[in-house]
């Protein structure tokens, strides 16, 4: 299946800023992270089509997942 | 020696140094502006007449070693909402006020005739001088100016065109350290500076310190606070990518208002984001890293250069760009950027002015995008007083209402800044009850909401978001009491020794006892002294509303509406 992976802040440094990848299907949003060798703990915000979701969210056809590390402002 | 009440009035032009009153002790900040005006400003008068007060106070850990402690707060009833306001700012104001042992400075009164003045505060006391040179000057020729009279040490406060032309959008500058300004932004206090006819402050603290009662004490609670904010993964991206970061994620979730609050989404969000801009300033050798105060260890400010590497502005927020940026659907850094300097210069709020640009557009005023169109109006009339200039520096509202536009994004009169509050719940609440009309600042949702900072909340969900924002407010009431920058609170969310050691600081700083409940306590009491003042100033709990156009207008893309009712908007004050 095919998902949309977009980086943000300094998980972009020697990555990529978006990136349609070919994914097995039943891929997590953690196996993701994992594959682009992000440690889990900078991670602060994972969402998919705009939404919220967790490291054990699975992924489907056509979803957009973006991935932040921790962030803040005001 | 102990700190004093410097009182200026303006009317007969006299001075005076005055003791504390006992129970204005424990107050700094936002918590003194607040209690002085409640005391001594008649809730009905006129903003910008002689019955209007503007207070400023620095913190109470300002001007002490306590890292990121120097923030000064400004209150007055305001022009822009007719509510209490207060307003806080970074540069080197609230350190020079709070070493010369200087409290709260009290302006009140109106002269009869039209002369100007400047005031200059020293550690002995207050001297009014008559001031014509700088009539009529931006705020970086007044900064440039003064520096030359007295010194290039002091602190200095001052009006650009629009507060001198009492615009209900006008700032009042501080100095920051490198001569450049920062904003006490919103609810036109510049406004309340100008009909005082006051053009700037001069603050000269010479070597005077702040007393510490507990130096050791002090010494070992500000270790563990400093740590405490060093640490956070926040404060870090912070110095990165400056506040600007927050425009790639509110994008994302759908939440950062667009073409006047008709989008959730800005097809331009990349070219003005953080990660832009950091490579941006990195390009032209500007400073991606940047304190507006001594003494911060965040750094989220950053010095910004033009095409040809020299300097344009600094400090340049994630709400500033998001007005002029996607809300005018304006998708050129450079443009902001500019635009930017040039309402510092002329001294009005970036979000009020960008929100009012937005309206304009709806109206039909200027193009959508059409940063060219603003930075003309920004120049030729604004900064003029031409009829359109007053009508946009007046704001959003004063724009909706001459053009006839029904899509006005503000609450109380102010503009609403940059988080939709259909698509974000939470910040709608804070919109809606906060005491001085819509401020994100006022109970940062957005933390919890969208970070995941302090935990985490559905945004497109109404649950739990009016204790939410209520635990937030009153948190914010206190910690805008302290000094401190509000993005300690990054921290404070997170890390259980931030606050502790907070509280140790100001024990420390007085040889007093407080402990966590009193400072939660002094937050409560913060907001429903402010409160009461809106109450006598004639607002109800229907003016606790967002407009209309947010209940009927679904916000793509999640075609969210605001529903909250009344009755649930109400609760917030139940405590």
């Amino acid at each position: 299946m095919q998902v949309q992976v977009k980086l943000f802040a300094f998980f972009r440094e020697g990555r990529f800023i978006k990136e349609d990848k070919e994914l097995p299907t039943d891929t997590t949003a953690g196996q993701v992270v994992d594959d682009l060798n992000i440690d889990r703990e900078e991670v602060g915000v994972l969402m998919l089509n705009s939404r919220h979701c967790k490291f054990d969210t699975v992924l489907q056809e056509g979803d957009i997942y973006a991935i932040f590390p921790v962030i803040g402002g005001g | 020696m102990a700190d004093k009440i410097f009182r200026v009035n303006m009317t007969d032009l006299s001075t005076s140094i005055e003791d504390v009153p006992a129970d204005w002790a424990g107050h700094g900040g936002r918590g003194l502006t607040s209690t002085i005006v409640a005391a001594e400003v008649p809730p009905t008068c006129h903003p910008l007449g002689p019955n209007n007060k503007l207070i400023f106070a620095p913190g109470l850990l300002s001007g002490t070693a306590a890292a990121n402690s120097g923030r000064i707060s400004a209150g007055a009833k305001s022009p822009l909402t007719g509510t209490i306001k207060e307003s806080n700012s970074g540069g080197t104001s609230a350190q020079k006020l709070a070493k010369m042992g200087c409290k709260a400075l009290i302006i009140e009164g109106q002269p009869q005739d039209d002369s100007w003045y400047s005031l200059s505060l020293t550690p002995d006391g207050v001297t009014i001088s008559k001031e014509e040179e700088l009539i009529g000057k931006g705020n970086f020729a007044v900064v440039e100016s003064v520096e030359k009279r007295f010194s290039d040490k002091i602190g200095i406060l001052s009006i650009g065109q629009g507060g001198e032309m009492l615009m209900s959008a006008a700032n009042i500058s501080v100095k920051d350290p490198d001569s450049h300004v920062r904003s006490l932004g919103r609810g036109g206090l510049g406004a309340v500076m100008g009909s005082k006819k006051i053009k700037f402050i001069a603050l000269d603290a010479g070597d005077a310190k702040v007393e510490i009662s507990d130096m050791d004490a002090f010494k070992a609670a500000n270790k563990t606070f400093t740590k405490a904010l060093v640490d956070h993964p926040v404060s870090q991206a912070l110095g990165t990518y400056g506040t600007n970061v927050l425009v790639n994620i509110i994008n994302e979730a759908g939440g950062l208002p667009t073409k006047n609050f008709t989008a959730g989404q800005f097809e331009g969000h990349e070219q003005i984001s953080g990660e832009t801009m950091h490579d941006l300033i990195v390009e032209r050798g500007g400073k991606p890293k940047h304190g507006c105060h001594k003494g911060c260890v965040i750094q989220c400010s950053q010095i910004y250069n033009d095409l040809k590497g020299n300097y344009k502005t600094s400090g340049i927020e994630y709400e500033s760009i998001w007005a002029m940026g996607a809300d005018c659907t304006v998708d050129n850094l450079d443009q902001i950027a500019e635009m930017d300097h040039i309402l510092d210069d002329i001294g009005i709020d970036t979000i009020e002015t960008a929100v009012a640009f937005g309206v304009a557009m709806e109206g039909g005023v200027l193009d959508f995008g059409d940063s060219n169109e603003m930075i003309r109006i920004m120049k030729e009339e604004i900064a003029k007083g031409t009829a359109l200039g007053r009508v946009i520096g007046n704001g959003a509202g004063s724009v909706g209402r001459t053009y006839g536009v029904t899509r006005v994004p503000v609450v109380k009169n102010q503009a609403i800044p940059a988080y939709d509050p259909r698509a974000i719940k939470g910040i709608g609440i804070t919109y809606a009850t906060s005491t001085q009309g819509a401020d994100h600042t006022m109970g940062y949702t957005i933390a919890t909401e969208i970070l995941g900072v302090g935990g985490s909340a559905d945004p497109l969900s109404k649950e739990g978001m009016v204790e939410l924002s209520r635990g937030l407010q009153i948190a914010t009431a206190a910690i805008d009491s302290t000094g401190m920058c509000l993005f300690i609170a990054f921290a404070a969310l997170d890390d259980e020794t931030c606050l502790p050691a907070l509280v140790d600081m100001l024990n420390a700083r007085f040889g007093i006892n407080l402990t966590a409940d009193d400072v939660t306590n002094l937050g409560m009491s913060i907001l429903k002294t402010e409160h009461a003042f809106n109450i006598a100033a004639g607002f109800t709990n229907l003016d606790d509303r967002l407009p209309e156009f947010f209940e009927t207008e679904p916000v793509p893309p999640h075609n969210a509406v605001w529903d909250f009712s009344g009755e649930e908007i109400d609760t917030f004050w139940n405590f």
